[in-house]
């Protein structure tokens, strides 16, 4: 059987098994289509969450980005499990003491403001659909890797899915499918670490082989010693090396974890357990879950990024990468094991150009200069092929004194450890010209030549990943329109019957908008993310703590503190991501140099949060303080006893 | 709110255990996985010195641990403090 028939089987039947336990759980009822009516057992819940949590990030850009960045990226899993901690201790149990549906409800009545609810629902909907259209395009590509189909029919197909099930099964539905999900995108991902880390190490779980021996070279040098060598033979930065900025890397971790606990569709799923109590336990058991990926995927990262050096220099294997020959271009295009590399060079994902025409892939780092030379090279021959007749006289003389330019640089720069430079090596340039961060973990069991029904599964997976968060996120976008803006402002007399329509109808518009993103990608799906983050940690994430552990803080104080986490946070990414993330006009370069205090972009949501906190402190301190029935509220919140189950009214 | 003096007392006990929780919770990732790294540089776990393995890891492990043990802390002091469901 042929790998794509295999794909087709595998990704079938899990696609079956969502729809059929998405009939079986229909949501009757306002409640549980919210909240899935309470009933879910804790490790059930768990479970949900997990798979509502990790997303097509998680599972496939994650390990990638740890495999290329180092410790350095330990931020994301330190900062994308540590909000647990924050949600189990800080928010979850009383928000669901406080018994009711929504996020920006709770903002709504414990400040007594409808404006501050309507700037919470604001603060939910860009959050939530920034992040949707990063799974819609999840999934569009990995239709179109593993089913061959274009990814625009891959975004139908993964719409039309999730469509059937969400708005059928409303929370009750997304639940117990997530619940399925949650064990297909384990395994897949699980299962190729298992054998990897069998294979390098000789250990077969994944946590132990990170930190045991290297097993291909006798077992005398560790795993992570192995690594560090052979990436800084061919120049890279040690995988164990230093973070260039430890301030910036603690921001950032920060701003991860304020951002996770402050995420509206992470924060509803607590409202969906029977008890107090089970909120406490069920943010550990999404952890749990959680962790089981988490704490695999720098082995994956890890041993991905070895492995791939390995395939591109054979002799790295078992001693110095350059005491034989590159991996010839003539293996990659015929040896079957190496076909993974021809299959994603077609996606583009992956690139490699004999540029010295030796027959041979030279995979190594171009020191700083040279880079920057090898960039230019590549924008001024694109700007010749597009530019007028007039035009290229200019550009030509341009690309001239850039190739001048680079005879020096080759002749001065050193390749990694060698102690040669790169003219004496014969080479012109790092000829492996493009490794996408997101092709290490679909690609892993290809590179590692593991069976074709591992490769199925991990495609299975993948869509698992991306398919329960996508349904989370709507959930939580229908819940605001439906709930907080036509319940609560427009027309708070509507029937439940009308409420339920109004729900599926706005959640059916949440999925037509985010395959509209999808198919015409702003072009900035991975800033938007940082956006996302940034707004929870500095909007969110503060103003439902401050609502719980103070009594003073007041309407006056939230509202201010949300709106100067907003502005703040947002106006900040703008300067460098560009206004609205318009390319060209953003005022300062998007580099470390420019930042201030080298604070980068992704980590400014720490500071919002920072003044989030500090203007509703002013505020609320040089303003009337709350009425008492919303002392009483928070009074109430703060005790277990008496939670019953969630009331709409 | 029949009886506010034992909720009080509830609360009070509450926020000192998520102190402390938060404490352990900063010191083991932002302190041992971050800030104190490089001092920490000759500890091994495995072949991964302490600050590396903490990030990666051993964090994530310290956070598990945290959640239930703070669930299993609140759910005796609701008992102690009548407030259970």
């Amino acid at each position: 059987m042929d790998q794509f028939t295999l794909n087709l089987i595998v990704v079938g039947i899990t696609f079956a098994l969502y729809i059929g336990i998405a009939v079986w759980a229909r949501a009757g009822s306002t409640a549980e289509f919210y909240a899935a009516g309470q009933g879910v057992h804790p490790i059930m819940n768990g479970m949900a969450t997990g798979a509502d949590w990790m997303s097509a990030a998680s599972f496939i850009s994650m390990a990638g980005i740890i495999a290329f960045g180092g410790y350095e990226t330990s931020a994301y899993l330190m900062g994308w499990t540590g909000g647990y901690v924050l949600l189990a201790l800080l928010l979850a149990p009383y928000l669901r003491k406080f018994g009711k549906f929504t996020v920006p409800e709770f903002i709504g009545d414990r400040f007594y403001s409808g404006g501050a609810r309507l700037l919470a629902v604001i603060c939910l909907i860009v959050i939530s659909v920034t992040y949707v259209i990063g799974q819609m395009r999840g999934v569009g590509v990995t239709f179109s890797r593993f089913l061959e189909v274009s990814t625009d029919t891959g975004l139908y197909i993964g719409a039309a899915i999730v469509f059937a099930y969400a708005v059928l099964g409303g929370m009750k539905g997304i639940t117990y499918t997530q619940v399925a999900q949650y064990v297909v995108l384990i395994i897949a991902y699980t299962i190729p670490a298992l054998f990897i880390s069998l294979q390098l190490t000789g250990s077969v779980l994944p946590q132990l082989g990170l930190i045991g021996s290297y097993a291909p070279s006798g077992g005398d040098m560790s795993f992570l010693a192995k690594l560090d060598s052979v990436v800084t033979e061919l120049g890279f930065k040690a995988y164990t090396g230093d973070s260039a900025n430890y301030f910036n890397m603690f921001l950032f971790t920060m701003s991860l974890m304020i951002g996770t606990a402050g995420l509206p569709h992470v924060i509803i799923r607590f409202f969906t357990v029977p008890k107090v109590a089970d909120a406490r336990s069920s943010a550990g058991w999404s952890l749990v879950f959680i962790a089981l990926l988490y704490t695999v995927a720098p082995a994956v990262g890890s041993m991905a990024r070895l492995n791939l050096s390995t395939t591109m220099w054979p002799a790295a294997v078992t001693g110095s990468a350059f005491s034989g020959p590159a991996i010839s271009r003539a293996d990659i295009d015929s040896k079957p094991e190496l076909s993974w590399i021809r299959t994603w060079e077609k996606t583009g994902l992956l690139a490699m150009s004999d540029l010295n025409g030796d027959g041979m892939i030279q995979y190594v780092s171009e020191p700083a200069d040279l880079a920057a030379n090898t960039k230019a090279m590549g924008e001024a021959k694109a700007a010749l092929a597009k530019a007028a007749e007039a035009d290229k006289a200019g550009i030509e003389a341009k690309i001239a004194e850039l190739t001048t330019a680079r005879e020096g640089l080759l002749a001065a720069a050193q390749v990694g450890t060698s102690g040669k430079t790169f003219a004496e090596m014969g080479l012109t340039g790092n000829e492996v010209t493009k490794v996408d961060n997101d092709i290490m973990v679909l690609a892993n069991p290809e590179i590692a030549a593991l069976p074709g029904w591992v490769v199925a599964i991990v495609a299975a997976g993948a869509l698992a990943a991306a398919l329960s968060t996508a349904a989370g996120l709507l959930l939580a976008i229908s819940s605001a329109i439906s709930h907080d803006l036509i319940k609560g402002s427009i027309n708070p007399n509507i029937s439940e019957k009308g409420e339920l329509l109004a729900a599926r109808v706005s959640m059916a518009g949440a999925i037509v908008v985010a395959t509209y993103l999808g198919l015409n990608p702003p072009g900035f799906a991975a800033q938007v993310v940082a956006l996302a983050f940034g707004l929870a940690a500095a909007t969110i994430f503060p103003v439902l703590m401050m609502g719980i552990f103070s009594k003073r803080i007041n309407k006056e104080g939230a509202i201010a503190g949300m709106l100067v986490g907003l502005i703040f946070t947002s106006v900040y990414i703008f300067i460098y991501k560009g206004w609205f993330f318009i390319p060209g006009t953003n005022n300062l370069p998007d580099t470390a140099a420019n930042y201030f205090f080298g604070i980068s972009p992704l980590s400014i949501g720490t500071i919002g949060a920072v003044m989030n906190f500090l203007t509703a402190f002013v505020v609320s301190g040089a303003t009337k303080a709350p009425p008492q029935h919303v002392v009483e509220l928070v009074e109430s919140i703060r005790v277990p006893k008496g939670a019953g189950s969630a009331q709409a009214h | 709110m029949a009886d506010k003096t034992s909720s009080n007392a509830y609360w009070a006990a509450n926020i000192r255990v998520i102190t402390i929780s938060l404490v352990i919770w900063f010191v083991c990732s932002f302190g041992l996985g971050i800030i104190l790294r490089p001092a920490l540089k000759g500890i091994m776990v495995g072949g991964a010195d302490l600050g590396f393995w903490m990030a990666q890891n051993g964090s994530i492990y310290v956070f598990l641990v945290l959640i239930f043990a703070y669930a299993a802390k609140m759910n005796k002091l609701d008992k102690e403090h009548g407030v259970d469901e």
